[in-house]
């Protein structure tokens, strides 16, 4: 079939970047990311299953810096996801589309990732001896 | 004229020839996540320092079984239908589009296999 040259509505690079676009397109990134992420899961409890050196390996690639960055990562993305699917799952019953609400959610969304991240590896650290 | 109704007319005619079942799923698995996930990280944290032994010891406690096979279930699940939205909202090449799909479903299906095979392994294993 022959694609006729059509005029294409604007897309996403003449608009200014709102709170609410980068939100919706966070939620997206972090969901790949962390579909990405399960085989990190998979790794985690096969090496488990495998035996006490396979587990050993594994606990030291998490606790290598890499490893670590990539759990910061990891968590920071799951957190953001949970509180936005949250977020979205509140506009699913109908609830919250006055444009102040979403903001505020956004807003909510952005503070409440950010503190269960923190909160989350200082517990994390403190664990650690 | 037409004698069927506008609902079997629409039936099966959007982008992805169905819809409802994947939508309602979605917001299932998301909300068995929420509390799931959460308990999952702050077992990984409590566990942070176990030993190999304590860890296995920690996996064979039924309710805890039981849990991680849920998780299991409900991730992988969640993770491809959302990767299935994605790959429909982006890849416009017909043929591209279904072979994604299905090399991602395959994926996922044989990382979750993998997943709980490991965890009852761990569970009954001696």
């Amino acid at each position: 079939m022959q694609q006729r040259k059509r005029p294409l509505s604007p897309h996403l690079q003449v608009y200014r970047p709102q709170l609410t676009s980068v939100l919706s397109i966070t939620h997206r990134g972090t969901g790949i990311l962390l579909a990405i992420a399960t085989v990190l899961l998979a790794y985690w409890l096969l090496a488990l299953a495998a035996g006490p050196d396979a587990y050993a390996t594994a606990q030291q690639f998490f606790g290598s810096w890499f490893g670590q960055v990539v759990l910061l990562g990891c968590s920071f993305a799951l957190f953001y996801h949970l509180c936005n699917g949250i977020r979205h799952l509140f506009w699913d019953i109908g609830l919250g589309y006055e444009l102040s609400q979403v903001y505020r959610s956004g807003t909510a969304v952005v503070i409440a990732s950010s503190v269960m991240t923190v909160l989350a590896w200082v517990v994390a650290l403190a664990m650690r001896t | 004229m037409s004698l069927r109704t506008p609902l079997a007319r629409v039936r099966g005619l959007g982008s992805a020839r169905d819809g409802t079942k994947h939508w309602w799923f979605q917001r299932l698995t998301a909300i068995a996540l929420v509390p799931l996930s959460l308990w999952l990280v702050a077992s990984l944290i409590a566990n942070i320092d176990a030993s190999y032994a304590e860890v296995v010891a920690w996996v064979r406690s039924p309710a805890v079984t039981a849990l991680l096979l849920m998780v299991v279930m409900f991730v992988f699940y969640h993770a491809q239908l959302g990767l299935q939205v994605v790959i429909e909202d982006y890849v416009h090449l017909e043929s591209a589009k279904i072979a994604i799909l299905v090399l991602v479903k395959i994926t996922v299906l044989i990382l979750a296999l993998l997943s709980a095979t490991a965890v009852i392994r761990v569970a009954v294993g001696s």
